[in-house]
């Protein structure tokens, strides 16, 4: 992606989010909030996906994050949200590099496994620890921000802002990511990952370092979500969490990074509104969608706006 | 002495359970390349129609002849499997087959969404109760301790069914076509194999044994929502921890996680949630593919 490119699109969706803090009404405010930060967790999701990997376990590191913020508002006091998300960052940060060498040598539906077993022994663990609370989790505390306590829609917004503001930087980051050396083998490994080594490459680092990625931006997004929630549990970590997050990573695709916030986005409004209206079968529009998403956008929501893109290309050509 | 006898009664009672949840899923998966998440939502669905059918049962007069409440059982996982089992391969699977396993995991995660409310429709959101066929084998004594005798009906359902899925496919002409349909799908075609019915025979088989998985559990519990959610995930375990697809592998995953469970329920009882996983997270790490995993070549 060109750099022109990639500015314009972090300044459109800079002022869009900006906007957004104007004309939301709380409740969407607060959804927003909720899906920006899944969102980040699916991103990560989808830098290993584009690799071919999809964990179906990112639900660790955001419980991580969210236990990490819980703990340090609650022990520490410091309640300053640049503060909390950093440290939840740099646990799931060291988390994810203690499991990332290790599992970047699985494939397919092996990593998927086992990630999947690594969250369940974490949410078995917090089940069972009535020191932080058990399965009815722990409460936290209202963030602050560089020393600013606001309270009612001045938290809800600040907070939104400050997701919104990471969202847009992190979403910069990646794409420079993805277009990188590794982020390129990454892609090379998913059509044929003997050949990348053949051809020098070290497969399994590329993998770890998305894994950790991966691992980092899910413990931002478990951490936001802890402080917008004022509250965690051991749920966070329960599979049918992580399996949200794989739900959004599929929805977007890999081709695209505003897809994945554009897919969070979505989820969150379908399940609102379904919870609302249809408690009892809001599962079978769900489960329904995935479905039609896998049959007839087989590369998510992103591969709309690039064969859009594509087809106006063409016709100026001609 | 007495502790370890409990630990592997307990052990040996919840392994036949595990065996009879896990083992059509890795049927599954051996035959028809896809990891079924879809499969919890079969168990409950087995547990649900169990549960209905024995009331039925009892309700029209069976109270005379309460061990027909165990052919009741039965026939529900039947009734299951050849209503849902269909549908869903006919439907929708066969459209998958040959494509990535992950991909088909999403799938299958797909239906797991859809029949978890699909259930709720159909059985509403209220418990159901059947303990007739739970208590009617009575109790048995072993030294001090007392057991219902239906939870080692368990463990001998478990040998039975272990013993017909093995002979069923290494000791019959059908068992050997499904091998060769496994082994290489294209040539078994060339051969004039009907592959397409042999998909739709294992996963309807597969179906089958969740199915009886849930039915036989119903006694034993309240069937109510959500009964999938966990069940999956363990049957995930113990298949994996065998090498998916094989049936060996499913018996001595689901002796493992068993006795593993059993032993932490009486010694650490704090652990007892994640044992299981502990125990498939380190088997994986030992052996990345699971026990009994066949060596695969790599392919350029």
């Amino acid at each position: 992606m060109s750099p022109a490119l990639l500015i314009g699109g972090a300044v459109a969706a800079a002022a869009l989010l900006l906007a957004g803090a104007v004309v939301l009404p709380d409740w969407a405010m607060f959804l927003t909030t909720m899906a920006l930060a899944k969102g980040l967790v699916s991103l990560g999701i989808v830098a290993m996906m584009r690799g071919g990997l999809v964990s179906f376990g990112q639900g660790l590191y955001y419980c991580v994050g969210a236990y990490v913020a819980a703990a340090v508002t609650d022990a520490t006091g410091v309640s300053d949200i640049v503060l909390v998300t950093a440290l939840a960052v740099l646990a799931t940060g060291v988390v994810g590099a203690l499991f990332g060498p290790l599992l970047a040598t699985y494939r397919g539906i092996f990593f998927a496994m086992l990630s999947l077993a690594l969250s369940m022994v974490l949410y078995g663990t917090l089940a069972k620890i009535p020191a932080i609370g058990g399965t009815d989790g722990l409460n936290v505390a209202s963030p602050t921000f560089l020393g600013w306590a606001p309270e009612g829609r001045a938290l809800q917004t600040g907070l939104y802002l400050y997701v919104a503001a990471v969202v847009v930087i992190v979403g910069a980051v990646m794409r420079i990511y993805f277009d990188s050396e590794r982020g390129l083998i990454t892609l090379a490994v998913r059509e044929n990952e003997l050949r990348v080594e053949y051809l020098g490459a070290s497969t399994r680092n590329a993998m770890a370092w998305n894994y950790v990625f991966a691992a980092m931006l899910g413990g931002f997004g478990g951490a936001t979500a802890a402080l917008a929630l004022g509250h965690v549990d051991p749920e966070f970590a329960f599979w049918t969490t992580s399996g949200e997050f794989v739900f959004i990573a599929i929805l977007a695709g890999w081709i695209s990074v505003p897809a994945v916030f554009v897919g969070a986005i979505i989820l969150e409004l379908v399940r609102s509104f379904s919870n609302l209206y249809f408690p009892n079968t809001w599962q079978i529009f769900l489960g329904g969608f995935l479905l039609a998403v896998i049959f007839l956008l087989p590369d998510g929501l992103g591969s709309l706006a690039r064969n859009t893109l594509r087809r106006l290309r063409r016709r100026t050509k001609a | 002495m007495e502790l370890a006898a409990v630990i592997l009664v307990d052990g040996l009672i919840y392994a036949g359970w595990l065996f009879i949840v896990s083992v059509g899923l890795t049927l599954v998966f051996g035959v028809l390349n896809i990891l079924n998440i879809a499969h919890g939502s079969l168990y409950a669905i087995g547990a649900y129609a169990g549960a209905s059918l024995v009331g039925v049962y009892l309700a029209w007069g069976g109270d005379a002849y309460p061990y027909g409440s165990y052919l009741a059982l039965i026939l529900a996982a039947v009734l299951v499997a050849v209503v849902v089992g269909p549908i869903l391969e006919r439907g929708l699977l066969r459209h998958f087959y040959g494509r990535d396993e992950v991909l088909n995991v999403l799938v299958t995660y797909a239906v797991f969404l859809m029949l978890e409310d699909l259930m709720k429709l159909i059985w509403g959101v209220n418990p159901y109760f059947v303990y007739e066929p739970y208590t009617l084998l009575g109790d048995v004594e072993i030294g001090p301790l007392f057991y219902v005798g239906y939870d080692f009906a368990v463990i001998g359902l478990a040998i039975l069914v272990g013993l017909v899925v093995w002979l069923s496919i290494n000791r019959t002409r059908m068992g050997k076509v499904v091998l060769a349909v496994i082994h290489d799908p294209d040539m078994s075609r060339a051969m004039g194999v009907n592959v397409p019915r042999i998909y739709m025979g294992a996963f309807i088989a597969g179906v089958f044994l969740a199915a009886l998985g849930g039915a036989m559990t119903a006694p034993m519990i309240s069937v109510t929502p959500g009964l999938g959610v966990n069940v999956i995930i363990i049957a995930f375990a113990v298949v994996i921890i065998g090498g998916l697809g094989s049936i060996e592998g499913a018996a001595i995953g689901a002796l493992m996680v068993g006795l593993a469970r059993a032993a932490s329920v009486h010694l650490l009882p704090e652990a007892e949630l994640f044992i299981i996983y502990l125990v498939m997270a380190a088997v994986l790490l030992w052996r990345p593919e699971g026990l009994f995993a066949k060596a695969q070549a790599r392919k350029i």
